[in-house]
């Protein structure tokens, strides 16, 4: 086990924990308005202070951490579902126009900027956590099929490629009986970092007000709250900060570790 | 080289042809007719009829397409609904916003990242590598928004050497202009250094197990000397291709950071045109950012092309 692997599993391990307990318990809830004990810094009673509304934003921040989480999950889900039948299709007619077809076509998505085209979808079809869902997936379609494809083109050119051609298996069930199990390292990898790129992305959706709608809280909407009252408060934009901070490092040092663990021939390859 | 270029400009077309349609069916399908948003609800149907007319709206999508492309292509963005001023004026104003901040944000992320990548190669594995690197895997993970409210609350709030927020101005001289952006380009350039500085760090790696750096070696140079006299050139590949790359997020991400600090740049002139329906205005917008993206990777392909011949003949 290396360190970086332990490191990230374990602020990943600790998000994942804080959203799965915020359905049980959380110390308040986290809808409960007190306006006399608004704007309270870190205190004994409310762990990270309290907000304008004199919400408790430790509560706040578990919930919250579902609303990333979930976002981020179906965001991946989206780009796998599509990103790696069609990376895997472009691999088996490698050369072809089917495969020329699909990797252009994913040429042409890398070059919208991708934040500004979620931006247009949220702000046209309505802001909300499905559209951002939506938005965010659509860009992890092109980096599954490209992460797919170019981990399948040298295996298709391997011996027992082969051997399972001659015993007349056709291009789809090779693909799904004996490439797919070889690249799923790689998935695993790329998702980890998309996984992260999604929660950083769902946060500047909310942040502009383009993504999960009150009251569901969300760790980008409550940097919104706080910027205007950042000099009186710090703690407000602290609070949900470093909970994204320590997410997406998490998950980053998660996907480190993993390509490491998986693989031992890129872990000479990096030194 | 001329027939790779031709062929990259072509598919450099095609791709502007395509991203354009694109655009243009997800801004129709939307909903809301600017018309009767700029009227209000109680719009007689036929000023609606006159005013969708004049707005060229009654024309078919067909038309509308063509109509909107040619005039791109001769500079003409259409007019805005909202302010009945040409949309390539409006865009004019605000780029020399977005575009200044877009490079003073290249320059200070190229400038932080290109030492930090070169200082970690050099000591690779030791105490200076494993804190640089551990520094770029925080700066990745700090959201620019976040990391641009952070400033504001020092330098602006606490120390008062910047203003919170707002634009001064080209008129009022250079240097009130850009220290007005300074912050902005500080919170944008600092995720985007912290991927730079890996990326330099291992390109650089990659090419100290060549076989020309051991001849360098070999030849006297000191480990620094090769790396900076022999090293860095080769590393460049990998790291053009990234900054190409960072342009586009840096011309995206500053739409968030305008936000952050009420900078009239592209972004917040998209943001408005999006809650008043002013479709044309948003259409365009988005088309020069793209159009951007995809010629300034175009401009990086046959930059490589021209430095390195194996490209040419592998394409």
């Amino acid at each position: 086990m290396n360190r970086t692997l332990i490191l990230g599993g374990a602020l990943s391990a600790l998000v994942v924990f804080a959203a799965l307990v915020s359905f049980v318990w959380t110390p308040f809830e986290h809808t409960e308005m007190d306006i006399p004990a608004k704007l309270q810094p870190p205190n004994a009673l409310h762990w990270f202070g309290t907000d304008h509304f004199g919400r408790d934003m430790f509560s706040m921040i578990m919930v919250g951490a579902r609303t990333s989480i979930a976002v981020a999950v179906v965001a991946v889900g989206i780009g796998i579902g599509l990103g790696v039948p069609l990376g895997l299709w472009a691999a088996a007619r490698q050369g072809g126009w089917v495969d020329e077809v699909i990797m252009r076509g994913n040429d042409l998505i890398f070059a919208f900027p991708s934040l500004v085209i979620a931006i247009l979808i949220t702000a046209i079809f309505g802001a909300g956590a499905v559209n951002a869902i939506i938005a965010i997936g659509i860009f992890n379609i092109p980096v599954f099929a490209r992460v797919t494809r170019g981990g399948a083109l040298p295996i298709w050119a391997r011996e027992f490629i082969m051997a399972a051609r001659v015993a007349g298996k056709g291009p789809a069930r090779i693909s799904i009986e004996h490439i797919l199990p070889n690249i799923a390292n790689l998935l695993i990898v790329q998702a980890t970092i998309q996984f992260s790129l999604g929660i950083l992305a769902e946060a500047a959706l909310s942040y502009v007000g383009l993504g999960a709608q009150p009251p569901t809280p969300s760790w980008g909407r409550m940097l919104a709250d706080a910027q205007t009252l950042v000099s009186i408060a710090p703690h407000m934009a602290l609070v949900p900060g470093c909970a994204i901070i320590i997410t997406v490092l998490g998950l980053n040092l998660l996907g480190d570790g993993l390509r490491d663990a998986l693989d031992p021939r890129l872990r000479v390859a990096r030194v | 080289m001329l027939r790779y270029a031709l062929k990259r400009l072509l598919s450099l077309l095609i791709s502007l042809a395509i991203a354009s349609l694109v655009i243009f069916v997800v801004i129709e399908v939307a909903p809301g007719d600017p018309a009767s948003f700029m009227l209000g609800i109680n719009a007689q149907e036929d000023t609606l009829a006159a005013l969708r007319a004049e707005l060229g709206l009654d024309q078919t999508k067909v038309q509308r397409y063509l109509a909107w492309v040619g005039g791109m292509v001769q500079g003409d963005f259409g007019t805005s609904y909202q302010y009945r001023t040409p949309v390539a004026e409006m865009i004019g104003d605000r780029l020399w916003v977005s575009l200044p901040l877009a490079l003073y944000a290249l320059i200070l992320s190229t400038l932080i990242a290109f030492p930090a990548g070169i200082f970690a190669a050099s000591r690779r594995g030791k105490a200076g590598d494993i804190g640089v690197m551990g520094a770029t895997q925080i700066g990745v993970a700090i959201p620019n928004f976040w990391f641009a409210m952070m400033l504001v609350l020092i330098f602006a709030i606490n120390l008062r050497w910047f203003s919170a927020g707002g634009f001064a101005g080209w008129d009022s001289g250079a240097f009130a202009a850009l220290k007005s952006l300074t912050l902005p380009a500080i919170a944008l350039a600092l995720p985007q250094a912290a991927i730079l500085a890996r990326v330099m760090r291992s390109a650089l790696l990659d090419v100290l197990g060549e076989d020309f750096m051991r001849t360098a070696r070999a030849k006297g140079l000191s480990r620094g000397q090769a790396l900076r006299r022999h090293g860095l050139r080769n590393a460049m590949i990998p790291v053009l291709t990234i900054l190409g790359l960072q342009f586009s997020f840096l011309l995206a991400g500053g739409i968030i950071i305008e936000q952050v600090f009420y900078l009239p740049g592209l972004g917040r002139l998209i943001f408005q045109s999006i809650s008043a329906r002013d479709l044309i205005v948003v259409e365009s917008v988005t088309m020069l950012l793209v159009f951007a993206v995809i010629v300034v990777n175009f401009a990086v392909d046959l930059a490589y092309a021209a430095v390195d011949p194996r490209l040419r003949a592998r394409t």
